[in-house]
């Protein structure tokens, strides 16, 4: 039996790797598309000055893109490792965007990265071009397929269980192709990941044009960054993810409890600006509530309404009690395939079966739930609404610190005049933080508010692991916290150092240090 | 197109392919870096040596990851049962792994003879750990390892870490290494020039002698020492079946029957070992275009000849005999392999022509001179 100690531990290295992980992700997929830019600037223009902004960028991009990959590689394996049930209950479906992911993208973007750093001198001006957009199209790739795997945990489609093998099996790829979550997801996700490499290039720019240090050099970065991040920002916003929540039903769980919608509210909703929800009374203390925008922005409608918790709760009690019947015929099919009886109702039920599944935590029967247990089971069912609450506000607050930034900067940048707002730059340079805030907060609304589920009512994140033992997750957690840490701080050192130097690390003679002959690397 | 029993012969084939890729692809990279703190005498040499694999290691390396996206999608069980009970091992593959990246690209960027030399080691580790422990992995495959499904197919596995370091996959241990670094010695050999090139020349030399006669011990080791598995009931071939519905023989020598069934089969291990032995001399001949085809041979006909040797085993398992995996009730659903299979046709034959591509504008010898010339831009 499974410990509820080791599912939280392998919950927790889950976390922390992926979060880890995503600190490096936003910055290669935004870095990757102003680098092609910039270079595409200099195939047009010619000017050397393009192809220095291009080399020096893709130094910084280089710094960060090894610690992508080496943080990438545990995400591949750790399904395997610590969610082994998980693997083989739905890798017939996961695995296939994984396995589609590694030979479309990840090829690609590792192939010509190497091209990119040493292809320079070595290639005609467009075929460099061409490897810095097919790098670019690679990282986006494999966003879109690590996209469609997640977006199916979120709304599982086009799979059936099979009870001979005991595992959920595909049943139409163009429907985890085109699943709806998969779109909206990926076009926020990657839209994040530009709105980061802008703020990254704009917010360090900002700082060079602060110190007078190569001035041409950081008024084009600048340039480039605050068009690219505006048009970014904007679709984040506009295409906000949220329009996703009312696809299946763990996306209207996470946008009830993102809302602190207790009770469904007549049609078109009020969003609840600001408050403090209370799980005990299930209300929303001090809320500030502005009329009818929840609607709006949700269901694109005024006449559609938005299910509250209550409804929610409600649903699951009666899709529990069928999740039972359907695991009591499944054993009974288990022992005798043949006995059509059972199989009459448990494809009735099977849709259930997942509900059922969620008593595991409680019986190992399932069956012989007690009403308190069902009761539990119940209360389990839906995601806590403070940490949705919270961390979804925190997101949507870096975004309109970003929406500020990004319409200042480009509304100075077109009366060219950015360089002389010195607010603007010092915001700009301390707003570096927000896109990797915003992004991390991200993940946990999405991925916390899929909670009890690895697989939205199909598989309950209890009975996903491996049978591990707790002192095994304590030591690779350590380890992974460990070195992750280390290779963090010295990515970081790094990293300050070559931003310092700027365009002098080129060597090339024509920048800052190198004019006062005062650097050496 | 193909049907149920085809599609899973062909999947274990496209297994086989990825291995052989990986190996064939970043088994000179691991050589190189193995080679790195003893053959680079200097910095300059040293940055010589990791240029040679710079530009290109990091998509060799993508054939592991992809082997692991097709292993979860194509052979899930397999992928859960294996990841998941060699733990530690696995843990410690990352933890090695972790270096390379960060290493090949920080380690230039200062200019400091500790953080160089740190970064050197840190290389080594990222290159030996891993061909140590796929070595091992391959061994601990042939002799089964402790795992027991039960009838909700969940694994159990029992025995950590030090249990896997028994004495023939030990051996194997040794026969992956020689092997890598021969590899890594002809492809050393072929883009560099003057004092690196000798040496690797030596080095060449002595690793092809060891790999052969290891080889022909652990042979000789499967063929007296190790217990092979057989399936004696009756296989449905057209269906995914339950492991446990099927029974199994466990005895010495059941490895070699494939030889028995499939004659062709020997050609493998003939390859590997015919193939190595020839490289040395090819190199001395400065064909060294030819001695790398060699060299590759020799991974592909080790590799083949360990997993034709197993099949249709995929994963033995030593503590239950009835819960091994086979190519029957290991591999993914019909459809699903459909659907791989044709994205698999679609994509491997681009990867190889752009990474061809890359290797032909890559081409050419690395030299001290070139590295001093771009002390700022090479590794």
């Amino acid at each position: 039996m499974i410990t509820t100690e080791v599912v939280d531990l392998s919950r927790m290295q889950f976390a922390i790797t992926a979060m880890y992980h995503f600190l490096f992700v936003p910055l290669t997929l935004g870095l990757s598309f102003i680098l092609a830019i910039m270079e595409s600037v200099y195939v047009m223009t010619g000017k050397q000055i393009y192809k220095d902004m291009t080399l020096f960028w893709g130094k910084l991009f280089g710094i960060n893109f090894a610690m992508g990959v080496t943080t990438g590689l545990t995400m591949e394996f750790q399904f395997g490792t610590n969610w082994s049930y998980y693997s083989h209950y739905v890798g017939d479906i996961f695995g296939v965007p994984l396995a589609i992911e590694g030979m479309m993208a990840f090829f690609l973007e590792s192939t010509f990265v190497g091209l990119f750093f040493f292809g320079w001198d070595r290639m005609s001006k467009l075929q460099h071009l061409s490897t810095t957009w097919l790098l670019a199209l690679g990282t986006n790739l494999s966003a879109l397929w690590i996209l469609i795997a997640n977006a199916w945990m979120q709304n599982p489609v086009g799979a059936e269980f099979n009870y001979d093998t005991m595992r959920m099996e595909l049943s139409s790829f163009s429907d985890i192709f085109f699943n709806p979550v998969a779109q909206v997801k990926f076009v926020h996700t990657v839209a994040a990941g530009y709105v980061t490499g802008s703020m990254f290039v704009l917010g360090i720019s900002a700082f060079y044009l602060l110190k007078h240090q190569d001035v041409a050099f950081a008024r084009r970065s600048f340039r480039i960054a605050s068009g690219f991040g505006l048009a970014a920002i904007l679709s984040v916003i506009v295409l906000g993810d949220e329009s996703g929540y009312t696809v299946g039903e763990v996306q209207r769980a996470k946008l009830a409890a993102i809302e602190a919608e207790w009770e469904t509210q007549e049609a078109p909703a009020s969003f609840t600006l600001i408050g403090f929800p209370n799980e005990e009374t299930r209300t929303t203390d001090y809320a500030v509530k502005l009329p009818y925008l929840l609607g709006l922005i949700a269901t694109r409608s005024i006449d559609e309404k938005i299910d509250g918790l209550d409804v929610i709760r409600e649903r699951k009690r009666h899709r529990i009690e069928n999740g039972m019947i359907a695991y009591e015929n499944l054993q009974i099919l288990r022992e005798d395939k043949n006995n059509e009886i059972a199989k009459g109702i448990f494809e009735k039920h099977k849709a259930d079966l997942g509900h059922g599944l969620l008593l595991k935590k409680y019986t190992d029967n399932v069956v012989d739930a007690t009403p308190a247990q069902i009761e539990l089971a119940i209360k389990d069912s839906v995601p806590k609404v403070a940490p949705m609450f919270w961390t979804f506000r925190g997101m949507v607050f870096c975004g309109v610190m970003m929406l500020f930034i990004f319409v200042a900067s480009f509304y100075f940048n077109m009366k060219r005049d950015a360089h002389n707002q010195r607010w603007l730059l010092k915001m700009a340079f301390w707003g570096i933080p927000l896109p990797w805030i915003a992004s991390e907060l991200g993940w946990v609304v999405a991925e916390y508010g899929r909670q009890p589920w690895t697989i939205a009512n199909i598989l309950p994140t209890h009975l996903s692991t491996s049978s591990l033992s707790a002192d095994q997750l304590y030591s690779s957690i350590g380890g992974f916290v460990v070195m992750y840490t280390a290779l963090l701080v010295i990515e970081l050192f790094l990293m300050v150092k070559y931003i310092r130097l700027g365009a002098s690390s080129l060597h090339t003679g024509h920048y800052h240090f190198e004019k006062q002959g005062a650097t050496h690397v | 197109m193909f049907d149920y029993e085809s599609l899973r012969i062909i999947w274990w084939g496209i297994l086989v392919f990825l291995i052989c890729g990986f190996a064939v692809m970043d088994g000179f990279d691991f050589g190189i870096a193995m080679l790195l703190p003893f053959l680079g005498k200097t910095d300059d040499e040293r940055r010589v040596m990791l240029n040679t694999v710079g530009p290109t290691w990091e998509g060799s390396q993508t054939w592991l990851v992809t082997l692991g996206g097709i292993t979860f999608g194509a052979w899930s069980i397999v992928y859960a049962v294996l990841f998941s009970g060699v733990y530690s091992g696995l843990l410690l593959l990352l933890f090695a792994l972790f270096l390379r990246p960060v290493g090949f690209d920080y380690r230039s960027k200062l200019d400091n003879t500790s953080w160089r030399s740190f970064w050197d080691w840190g290389l080594f580790v990222g290159g030996a750990v891993p061909a140590i422990v796929l070595s091992l992995a391959a061994g601990n495959l042939m002799i089964g390892l402790p795992f027991e499904l039960d009838n909700d197919m969940r694994s159990t596995y029992t025995g950590g870490l030090l249990d896997l370091f028994q004495l023939f996959p030990l051996l194997c241990v040794l026969v992956g290494v020689a092997l890598c670094i021969l590899h890594g010695g002809v492809y050393l050999h072929w883009k560099t020039e003057g004092a690196i090139a000798q040496r690797a020349q030596k080095v060449i030399g002595l690793s092809s002698f060891l790999f052969v006669a290891l080889f022909l011990l652990a042979g000789v080791w499967v063929a007296m020492g190790v217990e092979g598995y057989k399936v004696t009931s009756l296989i449905d071939t057209t269906i995914t079946a339950h492991p446990l519905h099927k029974t199994v023989e466990k005895s010495t020598g059941l490895w070699l029957a494939n030889y028995g069934h499939y004659p062709l089969l020997i050609l493998a291990p003939l390859v590997a070992m015919v193939s190595a032995l020839l490289t040395p001399i090819f190199t001395a001949k400065q064909h060294s275009a030819t001695a790398f085809v060699l060299s590759s041979l020799a991974m592909i006909g080790a590799i083949v000849t360990a997993g034709g040797s197993m099949f249709p085993f995929v994963l033995p398992s030593s503590l239950s005999i009835t819960s091994s995996l086979t190519i029957w009730d290991a591999s993914a659903s019909y459809y699903t392999m459909k659907m791989l299979l044709a994205a698999t046709i679609v994509f491997m034959p681009i990867v190889l022509a752009y990474t061809t591509w890359v290797y032909r504008i890559m081409r050419g010898k690395v030299t001290v001179e070139q590295v001093q010339a771009n002390q700022h831009t090479m590794y």
